[in-house]
This record gives C-alpha cells, sequence and structure tokens, in this order.
C-alpha cells in the first residue's frame, strides 16, 4: 500500500463505485434479531447445560472464526492492498458492516461455549493432559482479542462513519484500512496457532 | 491548538494525547487477568496477580478518560453517539461473560473481581472505538 501517501482527501466522494454515503450502515440492522438470537442460544445453552448446543456453538463458532480471520487476514486482505482506493472503498462500504456484527458474535459464541465444555469436559483440571494446551490457548486468543478490540474494530467501524460523511476523507480512509489489512493479517496467522492448539486438545 | 489551526489541520495530521494507546493498554492487562482467573476455573484462584493488573489497569483507563476530557478540539457529540452504542453491545458481551462464570459457580471476592474487570473491559473497548471515529471527525464548529 504504497499509494496512502499520494492519497488526497475527497477521492472516495470522488470514485463512481461506492453506495452513496447516507447508504452506508455501520451497523447493519437487518442482522440484529440474528444476532440477538445466536446470544440468546448460547445463554440458553449454557444456562441448561447442554453438551450438543455448547459443542455445536464452539465448533461452528469456532469454524467460521477462524476461517473467515485467515481467509480476510491472507487471501482478501493483500488483494485488496492491491486494489486502487476507490475499488477498495467500494468493497470496504459493503463488507465491513457485514464484519462489524459478524465476527464479536462469532467470538463470542466460540469462546463462552468453548470455556464451558472445556469445564464439563474436565480440560481446566491441572492433571488433564488438555490443561497446559488450553492456557496456551487462553493466551493466543488473548493476544487476538486485544489486536481485534483495540484496533481492528475501531478501524473498521472508523472507516464507516469517514465513509458516511458528505465529504470522506481519502487519506483517513487509507490509513485506517490499512490498519484493519494488517492486524487481520496478524490474527489470520494467529488462528494457525488455534488450529494446532485445537487438534491437538481434540486428539489427547 | 487554537480553533484555528485544529480546523485547518487535516485530520490524518491532527495530534492527540494517546487516549486510545492507554485504553488498548489497560484492555490488554484485564485480559491478562482473565486468563489468569479462569486458568484456575474450575478452582478457587489466587488473587493477588488478578488484583494488581485490575488496579494497573483501571488508572490506566481513568488516566485515559481524564486525557480525553482536556480535549477541547474534538467531536465530543460523534464521540459520545458511538460510545453510546458500543457501550450498550461491550456491557451484553460482560454480561455473557459474568453469567458464565456465575453459572460455574464463581462467587465472594473472585466473582468481585471479575466483575471489576468486567466493567474495565466494558468501558475500554467503546473508549476506544470512539475515540478512533472521533478524533478523525471535524470539529463541530467546522465544515463536515
Amino acid at each position: 500500500m504504497t499509494d496512502t501517501g499520494r492519497v488526497q482527501a475527497g477521492n472516495v466522494a470522488a470514485a463512481p463505485g461506492p453506495p452513496p454515503s447516507a447508504q452506508i450502515q455501520v451497523v447493519p440492522l437487518r442482522g440484529l434479531p440474528v444476532v440477538a438470537a445466536v446470544v440468546v442460544f448460547v445463554i440458553v445453552s449454557i444456562a441448561g447445560n447442554w453438551l450438543w448446543a455448547l459443542t455445536f456453538c464452539h465448533v461452528v463458532g469456532g469454524a467460521l472464526w477462524t476461517a473467515i480471520d485467515l481467509f480476510v487476514g491472507l487471501i482478501i486482505g493483500p488483494i485488496l492492498g492491491r486494489l486502487s482506493i476507490p475499488a477498495r472503498a467500494e468493497f470496504a462500504a459493503r463488507f465491513m458492516p457485514k464484519m462489524v456484527l459478524l465476527m464479536p458474535t462469532l467470538v463470542l459464541m466460540t469462546l463462552a461455549a468453548g470455556f464451558q465444555l472445556a469445564l464439563k469436559e474436565g480440560n481446566l483440571a491441572p492433571a488433564s493432559p488438555n490443561h497446559a494446551w488450553l492456557i496456551v490457548s487462553y493466551c493466543v486468543v488473548g493476544v487476538m482479542a486485544v489486536i481485534a478490540l483495540g484496533v481492528l474494530e475501531p478501524a473498521n467501524i472508523a472507516v464507516l462513519v469517514e465513509m458516511r460523511k458528505s465529504r470522506p476523507d481519502g487519506a483517513v480512509i487509507a490509513v485506517l484500512m490499512r490498519r484493519f489489512l494488517y492486524t487481520a493479517g496478524i490474527t489470520g496467522l494467529m488462528q494457525v496457532a488455534t488450529l494446532i492448539i485445537m487438534t491437538r486438545v481434540a486428539t489427547q | 491548538m487554537s480553533s484555528e489551526l485544529a480546523t485547518a489541520t487535516p485530520a490524518i495530521r491532527r495530534r492527540f494525547p494517546p487516549v486510545a494507546e492507554l485504553a488498548i493498554c489497560s484492555l490488554a492487562l484485564v485480559v491478562i487477568g482473565g486468563i489468569l482467573l479462569a486458568s484456575y476455573a474450575p478452582r478457587r484462584p489466587p488473587l493477588g496477580g488478578p488484583a494488581a493488573l485490575a488496579v494497573i489497569s483501571a488508572a490506566l483507563l481513568l488516566t485515559s478518560a481524564y486525557l480525553l476530557s482536556r480535549l477541547q478540539m474534538f467531536a465530543w457529540e460523534r464521540f459520545f453517539l458511538v460510545f453510546r452504542w458500543a457501550l450498550l453491545a461491550y456491557v451484553i458481551s460482560a454480561g455473557m461473560i459474568g453469567f458464565a462464570f456465575i453459572h460455574d459457580h464463581t462467587r465472594g471476592a473472585p466473582l468481585a473481581l471479575l466483575v471489576v474487570m468486567l466493567v474495565i473491559f466494558a468501558l475500554d473497548v467503546p473508549l476506544t472505538i470512539a475515540f478512533t471515529v472521533a478524533r478523525y471527525s471535524s470539529p463541530p464548529h467546522s465544515a463536515d
């Protein structure tokens, strides 16, 4: 992304591609009922000690979270980094609102269900061969959480808010998108560690 | 920073105190404290380390809030708009984590410490998001 410094204010507004700024939703409202349903399902699963549902939430949520992180960080990110600023803006305007709802929901679903499963299966007991692996996985998830919550998500939302302005600042969008792509790449790579840990845990 | 200078400087070049950086450090400390607490489950965890981390984390959050409160040329309206909604989302997240620990019979001092950490978590993330959004927004009186 060497063109960042050359981006001038107003480039994005002048681009033909992105949807009109008023149409860009920072949080897609239509997705909120789905998020609410997932959260309620996870809470009911925990409250009812429902083993199948906890396994479902952890496996499905974890698979989607890992796959999306890897795909965005290692496939979409580098492609996006080589696109023109207007093309990047058009993609971001449609892609990022979905990520605002999708990723926190998947993370919450995976971690809450996973912690309960670990307790139920006895994997957190000090004598369990999986105990150390799970602590390492907490550390990996902790690093990813700080990067995602402290850097990636604020950048994601700030890009969308910038795009909603009547005169979006292309330089601001370029800097925030670069931040988003780098952090998505880092969390994508860290998901490889998660895959190794979780497959170890499942086979011990 | 004078009003004229702030309005003339492009959003990308405006300099701010390390509000987001402090909030991220605060978040990192509560995450480490949370990992320490969770790693002992279902046993009762030693509270010294997590409590010290929570105190330092709270101090960083308060410092961040103090630096933020001193900003004059800042898009406060946008900050509070984003902060409110992000706070709602992260209170729900924190509530769910708290519920899981209560369900797992966490009680007494460990629960109190966990609640403090969750409160810090639920404030850190919205603060970082809202500050990041507002810092790139024009001051309220300028053309936007």
